[in-house]
């Protein structure tokens, strides 16, 4: 099997992730419950986990990064826990339904919400930023890269316009963390959400969000601690104000595996070869006939995302045929972006997404590009 | 049980509070363990440092030089 969907998750694992897991399953203790060496060990791992991610996110300190099983919960806890009835919101198109729905639930709660439309290229204008600012804007909440066509956002500029207008600015980093790079304090950004699975190459169940110095998030869950037990209500201190129950040290020594993969491997050598095989894809599906690729390929600069059609075929149809015939593996359908979707004009027939990770080839690439080109003969 | 002794302990908000004077003082070459926090203190749950007193001064030093984030300083018998 060629893998190609490693927008939703990465596949393999670098070296070490997997046998960090299990030794961590079979050494560690539970983090904060005791001081015994096991309880101390994982709670070592845990927060040398937090150091490593503060430090690739430019976050002020270790203990404002808190974990959560992804970048949706995340998310939810950023947008539960910073606004409310009577603030206005401002985000964009390109969103996924991680962002959507705790913006729509906001907006059925007495929020209000804006989103920069996106054109049929998939592109955002970001003069309409000012355009949509109200008095009581509160905050913008946008992604980093869109998961259906690769497009990133300009973060400095929606950074410096929340730093212009004093909101808060929350990311989602889920296709970009690890990849591109992203600085709290220099690009003047709020909460970093992000997940550990996809291009940081961590174990699925691992995600978090940084928060930046005055930023008060309300808990979103509260519970166990290990620390204040008599106290009827979450301890207000970072990160254990947003951690509520035992947490995944199993899954965050993974994580710190990766992360150490990737500083050894280098950022820039994993983001250049994952670039390099989606241009070159790119660049030979694009003059094949009855082949649609969608996204603004005029910037360089872009997540390793190719979405495509062939003629009006339907994409699950097109990713069947690849997976059972050319055993590639892609995505089709919705992405979980349905307002981008629409603004693509690909509500109906979704889109057959090709994502690239640092383990891929250009053989496979090349593999994949002619089995597009067989497909789309084939569609006559 | 042990015989008591004069401790000097340094107690947190958050077990990260715990783990970042835990990696302070042994990049300092500070001594102390991580123990169970006294009732003494607290009748809680959580993680504390304890150290011989004479390194009292040297770790209230390294607290305020890293930003450290504790929660109290006690002298206690344990």
């Amino acid at each position: 099997m060629i893998y190609l969907d490693n927008a939703a998750t990465t596949r393999p694992k670098p070296p070490g992730v997997a046998e960090a897991v299990a030794a961590a399953m079979n050494d560690y203790g539970n983090s904060g419950r005791g001081t015994h060496p096991e309880a101390l060990e994982a709670a070592r791992s845990i927060y040398g986990v937090r150091q490593a991610l503060a430090a690739l996110f430019g976050c002020p300190r270790a203990d404002r990064v808190a974990f959560t099983p992804n970048s949706t919960m995340a998310l939810n806890i950023a947008i539960s826990g910073l606004l409310g009835p009577g603030d206005h919101v401002i985000s964009t198109d390109l969103e996924h339904n991680s962002v959507l729905r705790p913006l729509y639930r906001l907006q059925a709660q007495g929020g209000a919400v804006d989103f920069l439309p996106a054109d049929r290229q998939g592109r955002i204008d970001y003069e309409d930023f000012e355009r949509l600012l109200r008095p009581n804007t509160k905050a913008v909440v946008c992604t980093h890269g869109s998961n259906l066509t690769g497009d990133l956002v300009d973060i400095r500029r929606v950074g410096s316009f929340c730093q212009k207008h004093g909101l808060l600015f929350i990311l989602d980093a889920s296709q970009t963390a690890g990849v591109f790079p992203i600085d709290m304090e220099r690009q003047h950004i709020s909460v970093v959400c992000f997940t550990g699975h996809k291009s940081l190459m961590g174990p699925q169940g691992t995600g978090g969000l940084c928060v930046g110095e005055g930023v008060e998030i309300r808990p979103f869950a509260v519970g166990g601690t290990g620390v204040q037990s008599y106290s009827e209500t979450q301890p207000e201190a970072y990160p254990t104000r947003l951690e509520a129950g035992t947490l995944n040290s199993h899954g965050i020594a993974g994580l710190g595996a990766s992360l150490a993969f990737l500083e050894r491997t280098g950022w820039d050598a994993v983001r250049a070869h994952e670039s390099a095989l989606a241009w070159r894809f790119y660049e030979t599906v694009k003059t094949i006939p009855r082949v649609k690729v969608y996204g603004n390929f005029t910037v360089q600069l872009r997540a390793p995302i190719v979405s495509l059609n062939i003629a009006d075929l339907d994409s699950s149809e097109v990713a069947d045929e690849l997976a059972e015939r050319f055993e590639i593996a892609t995505r089709p359908g919705a992405h979980c972006a349905p307002r981008l979707h629409r603004a693509l004009g690909t509500e109906d027939q979704g889109a057959v997404r090709f994502s690239w990770s640092y383990f891929n080839t250009e053989a496979e690439t090349d593999a994949a590009a002619e089995a597009v080109r067989i497909l789309a003969a084939e569609a006559v | 049980m042990r015989k008591k002794q004069e401790r000097f302990v340094v107690t947190f908000a958050t077990i990260t509070g715990a783990m970042a004077m835990e990696q302070a003082c042994r990049s300092a070459g500070l001594p102390g363990r991580l123990i169970p926090v006294p009732r003494s203190i607290t009748a809680g749950c959580g993680m504390c440092w304890s150290a011989p007193p004479s390194a009292r001064a040297d770790l209230e030093a390294l607290v305020i030089r890293e930003r450290l984030d504790v929660d109290g300083l006690y002298a206690v018998l344990l």
